[in-house]
């Protein structure tokens, strides 16, 4: 197929200026992306110099047929792994034609919390810990397992190494430098305890700009997997038993925590969400309930537990940041499917702009 | 396979000034798209300067056997994604040896409209979204589709990303660098409804140009399937059932449609499509009555409706041309198979000209 592959790499700089931008948005479900490209008549690096879109909400669960038309805003820029050259991947979020965020657009909302000038000040900083499973396509079983039955139990996987023990490292390479080319902060990777299950990191990212990453990075993934032939699942627990579940564990800090005496902040802070537990859980990621058992390194859903290193707490501050008495703490109680734009935005607003 | 393909990428400027033309016709079936390469002294950019050739119209059904020739007029030069270099692509249309435009050259009559200098001065633009269905080779069911099956019901599809979800992207994505490079006006792609179904934008292009870059397109388009393996189809119901048709719907605006004051000349051009709308239907595609049944965002096929918004409807307005008081609308009623020449010429004919 070299030669579908010369036209699909062919580098059009040499013969037009033209650049084509593919608008990526969160589709009618909350998770499923979805995105379509346009040609634009030259190179263009500021989402503010990229015109309005429309697409058809009918087709996505987020209109009616009669009157269908969603915007697209373009948000932020990043460079397009997959066509190279001056094309452009461009998130964006949805309105109404009247200028209303559609009922699926979170990132609205926290846009507007991290303009909050008291947020502004902390300069609250993100790294998220995406973890995510890949199943072969048709069977929707993980990769790597028997068709019909199970591989050896957990152990020997995590960051490991041999065809008998990591599957799919190709994805996930190809994932790291596409991420990195495209200018998203992907900070690492690893293998996961579950066979097939991986984790990659981004961060530290400022506010609004981390869910515009992860997003971004999760159409990374999807589009690699896709070529790649196999599914990517970010079920929080896609293998019920003594499988570990997925999360998307939240670090956080803000100026504050990271300066001397930071971690009198880090334990109020916590505190805070202590007290609002039941709304953070609620807004975390649909089939959590499956996860936080209490088990595989989660704290149970109904309790809210901290401590330092401790890897079955809601929230773990690590030893470092106890030793310097400053630094972030990790919230773990995010699912893989949970929306950046609502659990960056919520640990903001709880830990800086509520009063209990 | 990298000695062919090291063949197949020669450079020639290196060592030749002679260029390769494939020369692009329309055969016997209104939608067969047939082509053959010759070899010309040095590179050409104007389509008057080529020469104009001949092929053997009894084997596409377009002439007898005992006297066969059909010419070849060029009528558009693109650059040629596959040979590179200064080698080109070359749309035609054809005729008899006596000079007459043989009956399946819809180009011809197109071309006299666009000419026309009420339609020449009203500038009119044409964006068409060309939507197509890749099929298994061999079997004709749609990629992606396990055989003797279906997969899950649509909703994921549309600009879906994912290989549950989005087939054949690279066939896609070859095409748009490809008709780019190739000089086409391609704005735009996007996965449709149907799994394994696509659309590719042109526009906006102006008159006569609008049929030619959609053509050639499709050609690209073909000769990239022929090298995935996979058929393209242009059936405008590829299955029947409750997944979505294929169409080829038509954006249009005129320069007063495109000035201020435009939106009502835009009505008045609606309303002389509702009183055609019987011509228009019977030229606007074979097999559109099995696409265009009121469900699956078409309009029923007997009916002629327009709304600002309405995927149901047979034309639709846009919002933006609605608030801003000009613009352009969209005729929904092509099928994916309709022949551009004709589609784009008698919506300027009945607008313009009616």
């Amino acid at each position: 197929m070299s030669l579908l592959t010369d036209l699909v790499n062919l580098n059009l700089s040499e013969t037009t200026d033209k650049i084509i931008a593919e608008y990526i948005w969160v589709g009618g479900s909350g998770m499923d992306m979805r995105s379509k490209a346009r040609t634009l008549p030259g190179p263009v690096s500021d989402p503010s110099e990229l015109p309005k879109w429309n697409y058809d909400g009918s087709s996505t669960g987020q209109a009616p047929g009669e009157d269908s038309e969603v915007i697209l805003y373009p948000q932020a820029i990043f460079k397009d792994p997959f066509r190279r050259g001056n094309n452009i991947l461009v998130m964006c979020d949805a309105y109404t034609p009247a200028g209303e965020p559609i009922p699926t657009n979170k990132r609205h909302a926290a846009a507007k919390v991290f303009s909050h000038p008291d947020v502004v000040a902390e300069v609250p900083w993100y790294g998220i810990e995406q973890e995510y499973t890949l199943l072969q396509k048709d069977v929707n079983w993980p990769l790597g397992w028997p068709i019909g039955g199970f591989p050896g139990p957990q152990g020997p996987y995590y960051c490991s190494v041999g065809a008998d023990k990591s599957f799919g490292r190709d994805i996930v390479d190809a994932h790291y430098k596409a991420c990195l080319y495209a200018g998203i902060n992907i900070s690492g990777i690893n293998g996961e305890v579950m066979p097939g299950q991986w984790e990659f990191q981004v961060g530290p990212a400022v506010g609004i700009s981390a869910g515009d990453e992860i997003w971004v990075a999760r159409f990374i993934l999807e589009r690699i997997t896709e070529i790649a032939g196999v599914v990517v699942s970010f079920d929080p627990k896609p293998i019920p038993g003594d499988w570990n579940g997925a999360g998307a564990h939240c670090n956080y800090s803000t100026k504050s925590m990271r300066e001397d005496g930071g971690y009198e902040i880090i334990k109020k802070a916590i505190d805070k969400l202590g007290l609002r537990h039941k709304e953070h859980i609620a807004a975390y990621g649909e089939g959590n309930e499956r996860r936080l058992t209490g088990h595989h390194e989660t704290a149970d859903i109904n309790t809210f537990l901290w401590g330092v290193a401790n890897r079955g707490a809601s929230i773990r501050v690590g030893r470092d940041t106890e030793k310097e008495g400053k630094g972030y703490f990790e919230d773990r109680r995010p699912a893989s499917n949970m929306d950046p734009y609502i659990v960056t935005s919520m640990i903001a607003e709880t830990t800086i702009l509520w009063k209990p | 396979m990298s000695l062919l393909s090291d063949l197949v990428n020669l450079n020639l400027s290196d060592s030749t000034k002679q260029i390769i033309a494939e020369y692009i016709w329309i055969g016997g079936s209104g939608m067969d798209i047939r082509s053959k390469a010759r070899t010309l002294p040095g590179p050409v950019s104007d389509p008057s300067k080529l020469p104009k050739w001949n092929y053997d119209g009894s084997s596409t059904g377009q002439a007898a056997g005992d006297n066969s020739e059909v010419i070849l007029y060029p009528q558009a030069i693109f650059r040629d994604p596959f040979r590179r270099g200064d080698n080109i692509l070359v749309m035609c249309d054809a005729y008899t040896p006596a000079g007459d435009p043989i009956p399946t050259n819809k180009r011809h009559k197109a071309a006299k409209i666009f000419s026309h200098p009420n339609v020449a001065k009203e500038v009119p633009w044409y964006g068409i979204e060309q939507e197509y269905t890749l099929m298994q080779k061999g079997v004709n069911w749609p990629i992606g589709w396990p055989i003797g099956g279906f997969p899950g019901p649509q909703g994921p599809y549309y600009c879906g990303v994912g290989a549950d979800k989005a087939i054949g992207r690279d066939i896609v994505d070859a095409h748009y660098k490809a008709c780019l490079y190739a000089g086409i006006g391609i704005s735009g792609v996007n996965g449709e409804v149907m799994p394994g179904q696509w659309e590719f934008q042109v526009g906006p292009v102006e008159g006569i140009s609008a049929g030619d870059q959609v053509w050639v397109a499709r050609y690209l388009l073909e000769r990239i399937t022929e090298i995935s393996g996979v058929n393209v189809s242009f059936d405008p119901k590829p299955v029947p059932g409750d997944w979505n048709g294929a169409g080829a719907h038509c954006n249009y605006s005129t320069k007063t449609m495109r000035n201020d004051g435009g939106l009502a000349v835009i009505k008045k051009a609606i309303e002389k499509l509702q009183v055609k709308h019987k011509e228009h239907i019977a030229a606007y595609g074979e097999g559109n009555e099995r696409r265009l049944t009121g469900k699956h965002e078409t309009a029923d096929i007997n009916t002629f409706s327009w709304g600002v918004a309405n995927r149901g409807a047979s034309v639709r307005v846009g919002r933006d041309t609605e608030k801003e008081g000009k613009g352009y609308f969209e005729d929904r009623r092509p099928a994916s198979n309709m022949d551009p020449y004709v589609v784009t010429s008698m919506i300027a004919e009945t607008t313009i000209l009616g």
